[in-house]
């Protein structure tokens, strides 16, 4: 059929930038960006407002085509991939929109089959029993036969991840799941990233919060001035003196925010 | 923990029953239509009673003589039979199309006016009619019209890259209809006030009364080459309601999928008004009640649609022939119908939120 890549996801990257460029056009946002990720792996991107996070994960998701370099996902360039192949294996979870048409929930999680089902078709039982599973992982089958316009933006934010889970990605690519979401909705958003890990998914993803990629990332990337400031453990890279330079406010000021953020971050177990 | 989460997927099953009976609204709506279709049939100048329809298809069917008048066979068959085929024909196609472009470009509001098909096939039409071409050459022209008003929008609409592309592509068809709209004036102030006029006026309000077996089939066929598409891509059309860039990272290859189902509803539309002329609103409206009883799945909104439309005009056309003493041009109907109704999907508060 296809020209599938027939990678041992074992041992490749899931996904490698290779000296990349990003922008629109004439209009060049980053330069020179390389990382690879490993199966499983949870990265977080880091960086202030207008540093390029979503030009490079559209790039990323061969939604714009890089201006140098290239996209590995599991060992092929992105550009090789027929669109549908690469949904089958790259899940996006776009920012929690409102929706135009009054879809249920269990309507827009079955759009997460699409490239797993025949052209003409639509979705059938087993679609269904798996849209179903996306829910219960997540927590959310009550939710099923609701209205996505008219449910919560942190409910909604969960149904899009749901979609992504029912692309059955081996990487998921999530543009700041967190923003815009009250403190509970992200708590449960960050605890889901992290089952999501656990259960073997690689997971790319973007916030504005130090402290949520503290909690859920295996390595931070720092993206400022259109290069890769740093990438690393936690500890060694979101560090107040990095963070400090990336978002361009003193030391203390960091030091102060994040020694709160990291104080609440870690809520005793036995919570309800 | 474990069997908490077990149980609540149980549950949750058990609360979702896998294939809801979802048979019987399209039963209702099945009987509806049929009803709507006998009525046409018996009503009119010259009334039929279900009796002598039953009669006069049952000898068709057999071959058996069926004991009515010439006159009422000529009625069933010659006269009411491709008049209400057209009904549903047409009502069916615009409504369908006009759910296709709704879902496509993302607002509830456009219909098959938006790319100035109706315009385009409209002008086609009266520059047929001005020049006095036989009425074959006329549809000619209103098809061809139609397909280069939307080649038009849609090419304009991809030069413009600065602007939402949804946005670019409804406005573009707004100028293009406002354009070929001054096309048809002219004619109008050009053509005949005697002879030419009259026709061209009526043409615009659109009718069933002038439609031939001869004009059926050579547009049915044109017709279904448009619903076809659209019947087979019904469920893949929702992700075309998503942005460009979602649908693609879902695997749809965006621009492809929607130059296809365009070009299929521009079919259809196209058809449908080079066979009984420009009928506004019921591209606009059909689907939205589709929609408000059967929900936004295009799956489900575009058979709901089709039935819809259908019976609607079958509906509308009966009134307009049997409603005064003289036949009232079904165009002022569907307005009278679809203008309040349109003002009232704009005042009508959004959903959820």
């Amino acid at each position: 059929m296809s020209a599938v890549p027939q990678a041992n996801s074992a041992t490749l990257p899931v996904l490698e930038a290779c000296a990349l460029a990003i922008g629109h056009g004439q209009r060049r946002v980053g330069t020179d960006l390389s990382f690879a990720m490993a199966p499983g792996e949870v990265l977080c991107l880091l960086g202030p407002n207008g540093s390029g996070k979503t030009t490079l994960f559209r790039t990323l998701l061969g939604l714009l085509a890089p201006l140098a370099g290239e996209v590995l996902v599991l060992g092929e360039p992105v550009a090789a991939w027929p669109r549908s192949a690469f949904a089958r294996h790259v899940g996006y979870v776009p920012q929690a929109h409102a929706g135009i048409f009054p879809y249920t929930v269990e309507d827009v999680v079955l759009m997460g089959r699409a490239a797993r089902i025949g052209r003409f078709a639509a979705p059938a039982q087993q679609d269904r029993d798996h849209a179903l599973h996306c829910l219960n992982t997540l927590g959310i089958a009550h939710l099923r036969q609701r209205i996505y316009t008219a449910i919560s933006g942190g409910e909604r934010q969960l149904v899009l991840i749901a979609r992504a889970l029912a692309q059955e990605p081996v990487l998921l690519v999530m543009d700041e799941p967190t923003a815009s979401l009250d403190f509970g909705n992200q708590i449960r958003v960050l605890e889901h990233i992290a089952q999501l890990r656990q259960q073997g998914m690689a997971v790319l993803l973007s916030t504005h919060q130090p402290d949520h990629a503290l909690r859920v990332a295996d390595r931070i990337a720092l993206l400022g001035g259109g290069r890769l400031m740093a990438i690393g453990t936690p500890a060694s890279t979101a560090t107040p003196e990095r963070l400090a330079a990336l978002y361009g406010v003193s030391k203390r000021a960091v030091a102060t925010s994040l020694g709160t953020a990291i104080a609440t971050s870690h809520p005793p177990e036995t919570t309800p | 923990m474990t069997t908490c989460v077990k149980e609540a997927r149980q549950a949750s099953a058990a609360l979702c029953p896998p294939a809801p009976a979802i048979w019987l609204p399209w039963a209702v709506a099945g009987v509806l239509l049929a009803a709507v279709v006998v009525a046409a049939f018996a009503l009119g100048k010259f009334p039929m009673a279900p009796a002598d329809l039953l009669r006069a298809v049952l000898a068709r069917s057999t071959g058996a003589a069926s004991g009515l008048s010439p006159a009422q066979e000529t009625v069933v068959w010659n006269i009411r039979l491709p008049r209400i085929a057209a009904g549903l024909l047409v009502g069916a196609g615009l409504a369908a199309a006009g759910a296709a472009y709704q879902g496509m470009f993302r607002n509830p509001l456009v219909s098959p006016d938006i790319l100035g098909v109706s315009a385009g096939a409209g002008l086609g039409a009266v520059l047929g009619i001005y020049l006095g071409l036989p009425l074959a050459v006329v549809q000619a022209l209103a098809f061809i019209g139609g397909l280069l008003a939307v080649g038009t929008v849609v090419g304009v609409a991809g030069l413009v890259r600065r602007h939402d592309p949804v946005l670019v592509l409804v406005l573009a068809g707004i100028a293009v209809g406002a354009l070929l709209g001054a096309g048809i004036s002219l004619i109008k102030i050009l053509a005949d006030p005697t002879t030419q006029l009259p026709s061209i006026t009526f043409w615009l309000l659109g009718g069933l009364n002038a439609v031939t077996t001869a004009d059926l089939a050579v547009t049915a066929p044109v017709m279904l080459a448009g619903l076809v598409p659209m019947a087979l891509l019904r469920w893949r059309m929702n992700l075309l309601s998503l942005a460009d860039e979602e649908a693609q990272a879902l695997g749809i290859s965006v621009v492809r999928l929607r130059l296809l189902l365009v070009a299929a509803a521009t079919l259809t539309t196209a058809a449908a008004v080079s066979l009984t002329g420009i009928i506004g609103w019921i591209g606009l409206v059909v689907p939205h009640v589709a929609r408000l009883l059967v929900g936004p799945n295009f799956a489900r909104l575009l058979p709901a649609s089709l039935l819809l439309g259908g019976g609607f005009l079958v509906a509308t056309d009966t009134l307009a022939r049997t409603a005064a003493s003289i036949e009232l041009p079904l165009g002022i109907l569907t307005a009278l119908v679809g203008a309040p109704f349109f003002l009232f999907l704009l005042a009508r508060p959004g959903r959820g939120e």
